[in-house]
C-alpha cells in the first residue's frame, strides 16, 4: 500500500516538473525512486519490488508534495465542465470568478480586499482614466506600463486595441464568436477603441454611457504574441492560454480539472498568490461536492446545499457567507392583460411574503430582500413603500382591486427546478405559494430545467411561448447599473434583448434611468441610480424575495479569505495552514 | 455462417439510421438551445440571429438532418458548441474514461453474478437461495446513485479509506496508474449493482430450467459424473446467459449518467450530462450516435458469438 501511493506522488510531482520550471529540482530529488516508477503495465516489477521488501525501503520517505513545500489550493465549482480558457470566460459568473479573475486582468477591478461594504471599481491595467471634456463619449484609459503577459510579451495600448477587435470585429483573423458571444453585453454601448500612443487608448461609445467604466471590468486581455505562437488558431491558444493575471495555466483536462500556478513575477506585487498552485474541479453533483470537502479531496467548494452546512461546520470546517448583488425575485409582466399591471396587486403579492421563513426555510443562508439592492448599498435611496410582511395589508390591496378568497387573481409563475443563483427554488416557490394563495392569489407554475427557464426569459413576456405567464422567477446580478436598474426600465425601442422581461413602462422611471448615464462622476451617478431603484421599489416593479448569501464551505486548511460583497473574488490572499 | 452474419449485419444499417433520426429530432424537441446558452444574458437579438446562422440553426429542421447525416457520412461529428473542440477529441477520451470504470464493473459482476447464480442455483439450502435471489432482487430495486452516495458516505467521508470522486490524479487515460485504481473501487462498485443482480437472478433461472431438461436425465443415466454434466448444462445455459451479459457489458460501456455524475468520474455520461445542460446539441448527437452505434455493434457481436453456443440459432 505505501508503495502504491508512493507512486501516485511521484507522478504528481512529475507533473508539476513538467509544468513549473521552478521546481524541477524536486524532480530530480527522487530520481532514484523514479527507477521503481511501474506504471500500469509492468507489474512483475511491481510485484518484484514488493518481494525485495521495497515498501519497507520507501517508507522513509517524507511526503513528497511537504518535501516540496507545495501548496496546493484545491477548489470545486458548481460547474459541469471547465470554463473557455481564451479569455472571456463562459459558465456564468462562476467561470469568470474562477479563470478570468485568475489568469486575465481587465483594464479596470473591483476592490476585493474588503468585505465590509459594497465592492467599488479601481484601477487595474488601466492606472487612470477620464472622459472628454467636450465629447462625454470619448473616455481615455491610461495604461499601467511594465506588464508583461505570461509569454513574457508586453502588455501596451496595442494590445488592448487587438483585445476590443477579438470581441468587436468579426473581418479581424482574431475576431472569436464565443469571447464575442460571452462579452455581448460589455461592449454592446460601445462604438471604438483607438490607441492614442504606446500607453493610451481611446474607448468611443455610441451613446452617452455614464456607466462604461464598470463593463471594463469584464474586458479581460488575452496575449496577442501567444494567439500567433499557437498557430493563430483560438482552439489552440486554449490549450496553452496567456494572460497577464496572478496565476498561470498549467493544464487542463476537460470535464476534469484545471491546474494553474503562481505567477511570482505578477505586477501587481500585492495580489501574488500565496498558495503555489491552484486546482479547478468542476464538480456539478452538490452532494458530490460536499463529500469531496468533508474527505479532504478539495479545500474549497463552491455553495454547498443549504442542508449540507450544519455537517460542514459540525466536521470543525468554515463556512463563509456574505451579501453581494444577488436578488431572487420574481420578474413581473407589466403588460395590460397581466394581473400584476395593477400596482395595487403587486405591491400584495410583496407584502404577502414572510421573507423570514424563506431564509428559515433555507437554513440562513439568505437575506430578505428590501428592494433590487440591499439598503446599505449607495444605490438603495429612499423608497417610501416599505417591502415586509403585512398580509392584512395585502388582503386589503387584494380587496381594492376587486380580489378576495372567493374571487382569487389568478397567476401562474415560471420557475427552474435548479440553476445559477436560483438558490432552492422547488421548496422555496412552494413555501412562497402558500403565502400568496393566503392573500388571495391562486398560484400555479410552470417548471422547467434552467436552460429552458433561460431561453424563456430572453423571449420577453410579449413573446407567444410566454402568454399567460404573469412573472418568471429568475435570480439576477446586480453588480453593474444597466444590468440592475436601467436595462429594466429600458422599454419600447430602446429594450435591449433580455432586460425588462415583462415590459415595464413608465415615463418617470424612463427619465430617471436616462440620467446616470448622462453622469459621469461616480458619486453623482450612485445618487441618480438610488433615485431611480426608490423608484422601481415604490412602483413594486418585481415582487422582491430574497438575497443570497453565497455560502462556500472551506477545509480548515484554510486562510486569509476575505470575501468580497461581489460577484467575484481575488484568491490571491488565500493560504494554506500545513 | 457467411450468409448468417450478412443478414445481421444487414439488419444493423436502418437500425443505425433509425438511432440518428430519433437522437436528432429529440434533442431538437427540447425547449431552450445552445446559442442561447452561448450568448450571454443580454444578447441582442441580432447577436443571438447571427450565432444562430454561423452554426447553421437557421435552417429547418430536416435540412439540418440532412447535413448532419452527411456530415457524419463523410466521417466528422462536428465540434461542441461550447468548447469549440471537436465532437470526437470530446467522445473518445470520455469513453476510455468510462472504459476503465466498465471493465472493473464488468469483472466484478461477472465474477460476483455468475458465483451467486450458480451458487442459488445448485444448492439445496432453501434459506441460501432465498438469500442471494433476495439480495439480487435488492440489487435491481435500489437506485444505484442513491448507493454511490451511502457509499461515499461511509468509506469516503466517516472513514477516510476511498477517496469520494474523481479519476485521480492521472490528467488522462494515458497516465493513469495503479496509484489511481483506489479511486476506482465505489464507483465500480456503484456501476456493478445493477449488472450484478440481472446476471445472477439470469445464471440461476436458466440453470435451473437447462437441469430440467431431458438431456440431463441422459446423462445422469450414461454414468457421467456430476461435474461432466455441469459442464453440459453449462453449455446449454451459454446462450441465454450471454445474451444478457452482452447487453449488460454494453451498457455499462456507455456510461452512466448518474453515477458517473455523482462521482464526478470524467465519462461518456458525465459528458452527456454536461451537454444536455448546456444544450450543445452537436456535442450530445454525437455522444449519443457513438454509443447507440456501439450498443448496436455489440449486439451484433454478441449474435455472432452465440452460434457457437448453439449452431441452431443461426437457422433462425
Amino acid at each position: 500500500m505505501t508503495l502504491v501511493s508512493f507512486h501516485g506522488r511521484v507522478h504528481r510531482e512529475m507533473k508539476v516538473g513538467a509544468n513549473d520550471a521552478g521546481s524541477s529540482e524536486i524532480a530530480t530529488s527522487n530520481s532514484a525512486a523514479l527507477q521503481f516508477d511501474v506504471r500500469c503495465a509492468d507489474r512483475r516489477s511491481f510485484m518484484k519490488l514488493v518481494l525485495l521488501g521495497a515498501g519497507a525501503y520507501l517508507l522513509p520517505l517524507p511526503k513528497a508534495e511537504a518535501q516540496a513545500g507545495q501548496k496546493v489550493l484545491r477548489m470545486a465549482t458548481t460547474l459541469s465542465d471547465i470554463p473557455y480558457l481564451g479569455g472571456q470566460a463562459n459558465g456564468g459568473a462562476e467561470g469568470i470568478r474562477f479563470v478570468n479573475f485568475s489568469l486575465y486582468d481587465a483594464l479596470v477591478i473591483w476592490d476585493f480586499w474588503q468585505g465590509d461594504r459594497p465592492t467599488k471599481i479601481v484601477p487595474n491595467l488601466a492606472e487612470s482614466w477620464s472622459v472628454n471634456d467636450t465629447n462625454k463619449k470619448v473616455w481615455t484609459f491610461k495604461l499601467r506600463r511594465g506588464v508583461k503577459f505570461h509569454d513574457g510579451s508586453e502588455f501596451n495600448a496595442h494590445t488592448v486595441v487587438w483585445n476590443f477587435e477579438k470581441l468587436m470585429k468579426p473581418d479581424v483573423p482574431h475576431y472569436d464568436k464565443r469571447q464575442a458571444a460571452a462579452a455581448g453585453n460589455y461592449t454592446a454601448t460601445i462604438d471604438r477603441v483607438e490607441q492614442v500612443d504606446d500607453y493610451t487608448v481611446n474607448i468611443i461609445t455610441k451613446s452617452l454611457d455614464g456607466t462604461l467604466v464598470y463593463s471594463m471590468s469584464n474586458i479581460f486581455m488575452s496575449s496577442p504574441a501567444q494567439w500567433e505562437a499557437t498557430g493563430r488558431d483560438w482552439d489552440k491558444f486554449v490549450l496553452s492560454p496567456s494572460g497577464t493575471g496572478p496565476w498561470k495555466f498549467a493544464s487542463v483536462a476537460p470535464r476534469e480539472r484545471v491546474e494553474f500556478v503562481r505567477n511570482a513575477s505578477y505586477w501587481n506585487t500585492k495580489r501574488i498568490p500565496k498558495c503555489d498552485r491552484l486546482v479547478l474541479r468542476p464538480i456539478s453533483d452538490a452532494t458530490t461536492r460536499v463529500s469531496a470537502l468533508l474527505s479532504g479531496q478539495v479545500d474549497w467548494i463552491e455553495a454547498p446545499p443549504p442542508d449540507a452546512i450544519p455537517q460542514i461546520k459540525a466536521a470543525g470546517m468554515q463556512v463563509v457567507t456574505k451579501v453581494y448583488p444577488h436578488i431572487w425575485p420574481y420578474m413581473l409582466n407589466h403588460q395590460p392583460d397581466s394581473p400584476f399591471h395593477d400596482v395595487r396587486l403587486r405591491k400584495a403579492a410583496n407584502l404577502a411574503i414572510d421573507r423570514g421563513a424563506v431564509v428559515k426555510l433555507v437554513n440562513g443562508i439568505a437575506q430578505p430582500a428590501k428592494g433590487i439592492v440591499v439598503p446599505e448599498h449607495p444605490w438603495f435611496g429612499k423608497p417610501t413603500f416599505d417591502i415586509k410582511y403585512d398580509p392584512d395589508a395585502a388582503r386589503k390591496l387584494m380587496a381594492d382591486a376587486g380580489f378576495g378568497p372567493r374571487n382569487k387573481a389568478k397567476i401562474k409563475f415560471l420557475m427552474s427546478t435548479a440553476g445559477s443563483g436560483q438558490m432552492q427554488p422547488l421548496s422555496m416557490n412552494e413555501l412562497i405559494q402558500e403565502y400568496l394563495q393566503d392573500v388571495g392569489f391562486d398560484v400555479s407554475f410552470e417548471t422547467l430545467d434552467w436552460e429552458a427557464l433561460r431561453s424563456r426569459r430572453m423571449a420577453g413576456a410579449e413573446a407567444s411561448e410566454n402568454k399567460g405567464i404573469a412573472g418568471i422567477n429568475y435570480s439576477w446580478t446586480i453588480q453593474e447599473p444597466i444590468f440592475a436598474l436601467i436595462g429594466q426600465t429600458w422599454h419600447g425601442k430602446n429594450r435591449v434583448a433580455g432586460y425588462n422581461w415583462g415590459l415595464f413602462s413608465d415615463p418617470k422611471a424612463d427619465e430617471l434611468a436616462l440620467k446616470p448615464l448622462a453622469e459621469f462622476d461616480i458619486d453623482k451617478q450612485n445618487a441618480l441610480l438610488a433615485n431611480l431603484h426608490a423608484y422601481l421599489v415604490d412602483q413594486a416593479m418585481w415582487i422582491f424575495v430574497v438575497h443570497d448569501l453565497n455560502p462556500r464551505g472551506l477545509s480548515k486548511r484554510v486562510e486569509g479569505f476575505v470575501s468580497a460583497q461581489n460577484w467575484y473574488q481575488d484568491f490571491s490572499p488565500i493560504d494554506l495552514k500545513s | 455462417m457467411l450468409g448468417y452474419v450478412f443478414r445481421r449485419a444487414a439488419a444493423v444499417v436502418p437500425i443505425l439510421l433509425g438511432v440518428s433520426v430519433v437522437c436528432f429530432s429529440f434533442i431538437h424537441l427540447a425547449p431552450g438551445d445552445a446559442i442561447s446558452a452561448l450568448a450571454g444574458d443580454n444578447a441582442s437579438k441580432e447577436v443571438i440571429a447571427q450565432l444562430r446562422q454561423s452554426y447553421g440553426y437557421d435552417q429547418s429542421l430536416p435540412i439540418q438532418y440532412v447535413r448532419w447525416l452527411g456530415m457524419i457520412l463523410s466521417g466528422n461529428l462536428g465540434t461542441s458548441i461550447m468548447t469549440g473542440r471537436s465532437v470526437v477529441s470530446e467522445v473518445i477520451p470520455a469513453a476510455l474514461h468510462t472504459a476503465i470504470l466498465a471493465v472493473a464493473a464488468i469483472a466484478l459482476s461477472l465474477a460476483v453474478g455468475i458465483a451467486m447464480g450458480a451458487l442459488a442455483a445448485s444448492t439445496r439450502r432453501v434459506w441460501l437461495d432465498r438469500l442471494l435471489t433476495g439480495i439480487a432482487i435488492l440489487g435491481v430495486s435500489v437506485p444505484h446513485y442513491w448507493v454511490g452516495i451511502v457509499l461515499v458516505a461511509v468509506f469516503s467521508v466517516e472513514l477516510g479509506l476511498l477517496p469520494a470522486m474523481g479519476m485521480g490524479p492521472a490528467v488522462s487515460i494515458y497516465d493513469f496508474s495503479w496509484h489511481d485504481a483506489k479511486f476506482i473501487v465505489l464507483p465500480a462498485i456503484t456501476l456493478a449493482l445493477i449488472p450484478t443482480a440481472i446476471i445472477a437472478r439470469t445464471v440461476r433461472a436458466t440453470l435451473i430450467d437447462v437441469r430440467k431438461d431431458e438431456f440431463v436425465q441422459t446423462l445422469y443415466s450414461f454414468g457421467l459424473s456430476r461435474r461432466r454434466v455441469a459442464a453440459h448444462i453449462a453449455r446449454n445455459a451459454a446462450p441465454a446467459v450471454l445474451a444478457v451479459i452482452g447487453l449488460q457489458i454494453a451498457q455499462l460501456l456507455g456510461g452512466s449518467i448518474l453515477v458517473e455524475t455523482v462521482f464526478a468520474w470524467p465519462g461518456t455520461g458525465y459528458l452527456l450530462n454536461t451537454a444536455i445542460a448546456t444544450r450543445d446539441m452537436p456535442l450530445l448527437q454525437g455522444t449519443i450516435l457513438i454509443l447507440a452505434t456501439f450498443f448496436v455493434l455489440m449486439n451484433f457481436l454478441v449474435d455472432l458469438i452465440q452460434p457457437f453456443f448453439d449452431p441452431r440459432i443461426m437457422r433462425h
